[in-house]
């Protein structure tokens, strides 16, 4: 029954989503202000039916109810109860329900957010959130019903894919789609501008909040899967340039660019039009990942034939919303007015180069990504586009960029000095040299782009650094020498400066992580109890290798000592092969030993019938850096959030409250 | 987006009735040397059963016997382009995880530089159209100025 209740909750915020989207249009025409609040309640109630539609299915995982479809694919009465809940989101269907549900929660969010957005701004988004929201609700009902009923029920449901079964699942997808659709706001802000004809700092400032939120889930959700990939994939590898991965890339780095360009537009009312553009294919660029990872296009050209229903209807929300939103764009952007002023070398000449290589960085992984894809379909050839070739043409895009970035917060706003930039930099430039040629020279012999990137993380952690502590120390006749003033001001920098600073180090942190993958090195023996196998610095015994047994599987364990080369003891590993009776599959789980930021990484190959087993083993210098530096990205992005600026409303210009016939026709 | 990843990934070991692990040590060949240009020439190519994936990392079937042949015409003399030719010869252009710089895939290559270029380019050509900014004022706004510049 409360599986019913779901499905007709489902259908009702289809029903309340297209009130939400198109009363406020109706009450735009007549004039009727009550008409457009319905939107605020509208919003809540969407996201309520949505919400309890969520619940119910998630009840039915719970429960084990064999008679809903959904259930029996992907799930089974032996596995754990934490997984019977993340199994809710480890299929299509209940993943786009969780998708909706997030939508809805950030239309709620919008409706109900104290902030100073100027009401017909504010109503005309949650209109265009609503439309979103209607238009995926109803791909849900119609091509994706996690509600269907199976009868007979089996007794027994399929259980969920074991690499699914894993604490990743748990936190991976809600932290990504938080980050994927909550770009959605920023679209819907950026269009309803549109639809008005009218931007200004304003709507910068309301924009802000939600692009710095969606940007900071993306970069937990990213992090998060690239670490899951790690230990659960049993290859080490971090990041893959997987097509699905390149899905959440791209809207993170145009995410990253609008993050930038928002900025600009806040404080010098330049960009305008560039950063509602960007707005637009941020979430754009969500939409396609959705439609690349949902159709089923990109595992092949024929699956996707053999069940186009999904495929097409997400082509054509692409097309209704893409297409929408840019032919208004095109309509609307030339009357948009510019204002703001700049020389080349300036603060804002700066952040004019980060959106050029963030763009043509973008532009470069959604060209890598579909390529082949339009290639096989023009010309009927086949090709691959791998690792290299992102490596050989994102990278060299990435560190020009990682130049920018210190020297960037070193130049004024409007006019800046090159020459007086570089000065205060200085400290960094040098320290980034000894580092770079310190571990060069450490390690001679040993690979050439490690060092450097270890100068370039060097460099950027210490130019954020620079930048508090130039701020601190003030300019002109404000410069103070005292440390005492120097530190009390330095609290009182804006939250933002700090936030920035620590995302910066951040993107640092995770250069030197990067850079440390250089030095990562590689064991590979068949070995008995009490053989050993060495990678690097450190050598691992095998100490046996025994059954274990968890709740829904069997594991062949091989317990591992770890010394260093000198027989000092390290620590133990573990790693085993998980056999799940009710899939028949088998899994490998990886051993991690963690020694400060570098991990051991033990991994279980063939077990032979002689009772011997192969034994890979992974020394992996400075890797948690990767998932450390971007905790600290993230956790930049929620600093700048408490600003003080964040709560407070843009002024607005006493011009704006003049008697209509005094306003400019703009 | 790793729940995908893992799915293809799950059914090429299912494919496999020993699941086993990437390169095995019995495949490792005794030059260090030789092994080394082994492992860089199965990173570039692709595993031609799984999803995005180096014959390196594959726990397919297929994978293992594309590494035991590159071995063993490394073993033969071949030079690294000569192995990659041969196994380019056999399965296709696919194989290669770094397509080839040819017509068909010269947008692809070129795609970084122009979308550097083309941004650059649309930079300075909007740096040099600003509009005067006096002009901006319309009738009213210049009915006030004036009003204001008047007022004693």
């Amino acid at each position: 029954m409360i599986v019913e209740i779901g499905h007709y909750a489902l259908a009702l915020a289809l029903a309340l989503s297209l009130v939400q989207a198109v009363m406020p249009a109706w009450a735009a025409r007549s004039g009727d202000a009550a008409l457009r609040e319905v939107a605020g309640p509208a919003a809540l109630g969407t996201f309520a039916c949505i919400l309890f539609a969520f619940c119910a299915l998630t009840y039915a995982h719970v429960t084990s109810d064999f008679s809903v479809q959904n259930v029996v694919e992907n799930s089974h009465t032996a596995k754990p109860l934490i997984y019977k809940i993340s199994g809710v989101w480890g299929n299509h269907e209940g993943s786009m329900l969780l998708w909706v549900l997030i939508l809805a929660l950030f239309g709620a969010w919008v409706a109900t957010a104290k902030t100073s957005v100027p009401p017909v701004l504010r109503t005309n988004t949650l209109m265009v959130q609503a439309s979103v929201t209607f238009v995926f609700v109803l791909f849900i009902i119609t091509t994706s019903n996690p509600f269907a009923r199976v009868a007979p029920a089996p007794l027994e449901g399929n259980d969920l894919n074991p690499l699914l079964q894993d604490f990743g699942l748990a936190i991976h997808p809600p932290l990504l789609y938080l980050g994927y659709v909550g770009f959605s706001v920023t679209f819907a802000f950026a269009v309803a501008a549109l639809i008005e004809g009218r931007i200004d700092a304003v709507w910068a400032r309301a924009v802000r909040p939600w692009a710095l939120i969606a940007w900071s889930f993306l970069t937990l959700g990213i992090a998060m899967g690239s670490y899951w990939a790690y230990y659960e994939l049993g290859w080490g590898g971090w990041w893959f340039w997987d097509p699905v991965e390149n899905a959440s890339l791209m809207p993170w780095i145009a995410g990253t660019a609008l993050l930038h360009s928002i900025v600009v537009m806040e404080k010098r009312d330049a960009l305008k039009v560039w950063t509602v553009l960007l707005a637009i294919l941020t979430f754009s660029l969500s939409l396609v990942g959705t439609f690349i990872v949902r159709s089923g296009l990109l595992t092949s050209v024929h699956s996707f034939a053999s069940d186009p229903s999904r495929g097409v209807f997400i082509l054509a929300i692409l097309a209704l919303f893409i297409g929408g939103a840019l032919s208004l764009f095109a309509w609307r952007a030339p009357s948009l007015r510019q204002g703001g002023l700049f020389a080349p070398i300036s603060r804002e000449g700066a952040l004019v180069m980060n959106n050029l290589f963030l763009v043509a960085a973008c532009a470069t992984v959604f060209v890598g990504t579909l390529y082949p894809l339009l290639l096989e379909m023009l010309t009927g050839e086949k090709i691959s586009v791998g690792p290299p070739f992102f490596n050989w043409t994102f990278i060299p895009l990435a560190l020009p960029l990682l130049v920018i970035v210190p020297f960037g917060q070193a130049l004024a706003w409007k006019r800046g000095d090159a020459a007086a930039a570089a000065q205060r930099l200085l400290a960094a430039f040098a320290v980034a040299l000894v580092v770079a040629l310190g571990a060069a020279a450490w390690t001679w012999g040993g690979p050439v782009m490690a060092p450097v990137g270890l100068g370039f993380g060097a460099y950027l952690i210490i130019g954020s650094v620079l930048e508090i502590w130039a701020r601190a120390r003030g300019y002109g006749h404000n410069r103070t020498r005292d440390f005492g003033t120097t530190w009390r001001r330095a609290i009182g920098l804006p939250r933002s400066a700090w936030g920035t600073a620590l995302a910066h180090a951040g993107v640092g942190v995770v250069v030197l992580g990067i850079a440390g993958q250089g030095w990562a090195t590689e064991g590979l023996a068949t070995i008995r109890p009490g053989g050993q196998v060495a990678s690097g610095p450190y050598v691992a015994t095998l100490d046996r290798v025994g059954p274990t047994k968890g709740e829904n599987f069997e594991e062949t364990t091989a317990f591992l000592t770890l010394r260093n080369r000198a027989g000092d003891y390290v620590g133990t590993a573990e790693t085993g092969k998980r056999f799940y009776p009710s899939r028949r599959m088998t899994v490998t789980e990886s051993g991690l030993k963690t020694i400060g930021v570098s991990q051991i990484y033990a991994s279980l190959g063939e077990v032979m019938p002689d009772g011997s087993i192969g034994m890979r083993l992974y020394y992996k210098p400075l890797v948690l850096l990767i998932w450390i530096g971007s905790l600290i990205m993230a956790a930049g992005g929620g600093l700048s959030l408490t600003d003080r600026r964040m709560r407070v409303g843009a002024p607005v210009k006493a011009r704006a409250k003049l008697p209509p016939s005094a306003v400019p026709a703009e | 987006m790793t729940r995908f990843r893992s799915t293809i990934l799950a059914l090429c070991l299912s494919l496999t009735a020993l699941p086993a692990l990437a390169v095995q040590p019995n495949e490792v060949l005794k030059d260090p040397a030789m092994e080394a240009r082994a492992r860089h020439i199965s990173e570039g190519l692709r595993c031609l059963v799984c999803q995005n994936q180096s014959i390196d990392d594959s726990d397919a079937p297929l994978a293992k016997d594309l590494r035991v042949l590159v071995r063993e015409r490394l073993k033969e003399g071949d030079s690294n382009g000569q192995v990659i030719d041969y196994v380019v010869a056999r399965y296709g252009e696919f194989v290669l995880l770094r397509p080839v710089f040819g017509w068909h895939t010269l947008l692809l290559w070129l795609s970084p530089l122009l979308a550097v270029g083309f941004g650059a380019f649309g930079i300075w050509r909007l740096s040099r159209r600003r509009p005067p900014k006096a002009d901006d004022l319309s009738h009213a706004e210049k009915a006030e100025v004036e009003a204001l510049l008047k007022r004693p």
